[in-house]
């Protein structure tokens, strides 16, 4: 325990040393404080309407102006941060956890099944991602849910399929034809030697992959088939801003910037920690 | 070269029967009356009863997949519940639109991607690659609905440089109206491209054939023109091949925002319609475009340079 809480001081510090880490730790650190203290936070309530002030400029009351409804535009951007990431999070892991055991399964049994699981990665691969959440929101109606889904499907075979080369690449390392000798068992080797091994490489794709799903989160807001109104996503913000665009641009830049600003700093914080924690991997991708 | 052709072919072709067959179960295993879904609730009996035999719902699944590939064969995705045209023919007329607009997109994004890559590769560590770099990594997360958005908002609405809607008539004006949605979707791709070439380049430039052409006196700039850049560029046809899926899903989205006409709009405005068999048969057709694409990007990579041949 004590070893790993120093490697994982290590990381910090080696990412917090590199300048667009530290930036992207900062980025990514302030979204998450916002989102987890945003009841806090927000001087209105983000669904609260207030007709009488609606479409208003920024001031020191309302920073960023109000929306079509008088809504405080500043409340709805840090409450839209909430959902992101409650869409991003469980996204992201889900399909790293099934990518992930569907990978070193791909990776450690009968090549038949390594076959029959690469044919599936490549079929759900030529969907275009958009294109796919489009068909299933179309068939099963458009929810917080559906979003969720949609990106864990896609993006289990890019997890699949790293942990499956990694799988490759260790299966034939010494120590575990030693734990084999001994008579180790599948999942001993698999869940104590390798998992370890995969984790961290997989943790990385998580930070870059996470900016993809808050983008997607928000298109398909910004379509109109994401989560639903009046729940503040910042894909929704971008839906109101672009209706009423010639009225206000304050709405546009409301949503649009803090996407923007999560992406780079997500991909800032996955590129620094890439490098921290392994270099090699700087190529693959 | 051939059996490599047909191989690759052979894969692409397995992956489309899967990626259709997963899409029909997808359609059928919806609860509820499929029949009821496409019609409404206002449909009449016997309007039910055609859809249901025209559809083959009465029949077993297996024979139901059996109809939907044969009418597949023949180009047939089925009819528009609405207008009663033949979906196939309506997908056919939005898709050039969207094909024109990627390719724009493509064309202005790799021109200046690998020209900034290149550029950046062969003067190492002076000013224009540190602007290179700080551009890419800045650029590479934008979404392109944002920044569609954000261009639309300064370049059409307040700057006025640009048409906001519509796809524009006659070259001129098509070209006009293609500007902003191109650069919005191009512009992460131009810091990739150049990031991708800048490091496939200096790998490049270290290998022995390089070395040897240097050797026999060749001009350093037909080195890196010719010698160099034309293996250098490999990736970045891989990654527009594979990209092919990002570049549909952008366009999607930008021709939302500045209201073009193209599959992204088709399909959405026959969501909110409800009209599934337009939304399919687009999405069963950006699929295949999808799968060709990287198929076709495998290939020309094996054309170019033999070695990726055998690597699989």
């Amino acid at each position: 325990m004590a070893k790993s809480r120093t490697e994982l001081g290590q990381i910090v510090t080696g990412v917090a040393r590199d300048p667009l880490g530290l930036m992207g730790l900062i980025i990514v650190g302030t979204i998450v404080f916002c989102a987890i203290f945003a009841y806090w936070i927000v001087p209105f309530d983000p669904v609260g309407m207030n007709i009488k002030d609606r479409l208003q400029g920024p001031s020191w009351t309302h920073l960023l102006g109000t929306d079509q409804l008088g809504r405080d535009t500043f409340s709805r951007v840090i409450a839209g941060g909430q959902v992101a990431l409650q869409v991003a999070l469980p996204a992201v892991f889900g399909a790293m956890a099934i990518g992930l055991t569907l990978g070193m399964i791909a990776g450690y049994g009968p090549k038949w099944l390594d076959n029959l699981l690469m044919l599936f990665f490549d079929t759900i691969r030529s969907f275009p991602t958009v294109m796919f959440a489009l068909a299933v929101v179309a068939l099963v109606g458009p929810s917080l849910q559906t979003v969720v889904f949609v990106v864990m499907a896609t993006s289990i075979p890019t997890y699949g399929r790293v942990a499956r080369t990694q799988t490759l690449t260790l299966r034939n390392s010494e120590f575990i034809l030693a734990e084999r000798s001994m008579g180790a068992s599948m999942t001993r080797i698999l869940g104590v030697h390798m998992l370890p091994n995969i984790v961290g490489v997989l943790a990385v794709l998580a930070a870059m992959d996470i900016p993809t799903v808050i983008a997607l989160e928000a298109g398909l807001s910004f379509l109109g088939l994401g989560v639903k109104p009046p729940t503040p996503s910042w894909g929704a913000l971008l839906k109101d801003g672009y209706s009423l665009i010639r009225q206000t641009p304050w709405l546009v830049v409301g949503g649009g910037l803090p996407i923007i600003l999560a992406t780079l700093g997500f991909t800032f914080l996955g590129e620094s920690l890439r490098d921290v924690v392994d270099p090699k991997l700087r190529k693959q991708r | 070269m051939l059996l490599y052709a047909t191989r690759r072919f052979g894969l692409a072709l397995l992956i489309l029967i899967v990626a259709v067959t997963v899409m029909f179960l997808m359609i059928r295993a919806v609860p509820g009356d499929p029949v009821q879904i496409m019609l409404g609730p206002r449909a009449t009996p016997e309007l039910q009863a055609r859809l249901t035999a025209e559809l083959a719902l009465d029949q077993p699944i297996w024979k139901q997949l059996l109809i939907f590939y044969g009418n597949l064969m023949q180009g047939d995705l089925g009819i528009d519940v609405f207008s009663g045209r033949s979906v196939t023919a309506i997908v056919f007329e939005q898709l050039p639109h969207t094909l024109w607009l990627i390719l724009g997109s493509i064309a202005w994004s790799a021109t200046l991607g690998i020209a900034l890559g290149a550029y950046a590769a062969a003067h190492p560590n002076t000013l224009i690659d540190r602007i290179t770099a700080a551009i890419s990594v800045s650029f590479v997360a934008a979404p392109a609905f944002v920044v569609a958005l954000l261009s639309l908002l300064i370049f059409a609405v307040n700057l006025q440089w640009f048409p906001a809607i519509g796809a524009g008539e006659g070259f001129w004006g098509r070209l006009d109206h293609l500007v902003l949605p191109a650069f919005a979707i191009g512009l992460s791709w131009v810091g990739y491209i150049a990031r991708l070439v800048r490091a496939s380049m200096l790998e490049v430039m270290g290998e022995s054939h390089i070395r040897t052409a240097r050797a026999f006196g060749i001009h350093e700039r037909r080195v890196v023109m010719v010698y160099a850049l034309r293996i250098a560029i490999l990736p970045v046809v891989t990654v527009i091949g594979v990209g092919m899926g990002f570049l549909l899903s952008s366009a999607v989205f930008a021709e939302i925002v500045f209201a073009r006409p193209g599959l992204g709009k088709l399909v959405i405005d026959s969501i909110t319609t409800r009209n599934y068999p337009i939304v399919m048969g687009s999405v069963l057709i950006s699929t295949g475009l999808f799968v060709v694409s990287t198929a076709l990007a495998d290939l020309i990579n094996a054309w170019l340079d033999p070695r990726a041949r055998t690597a699989k």
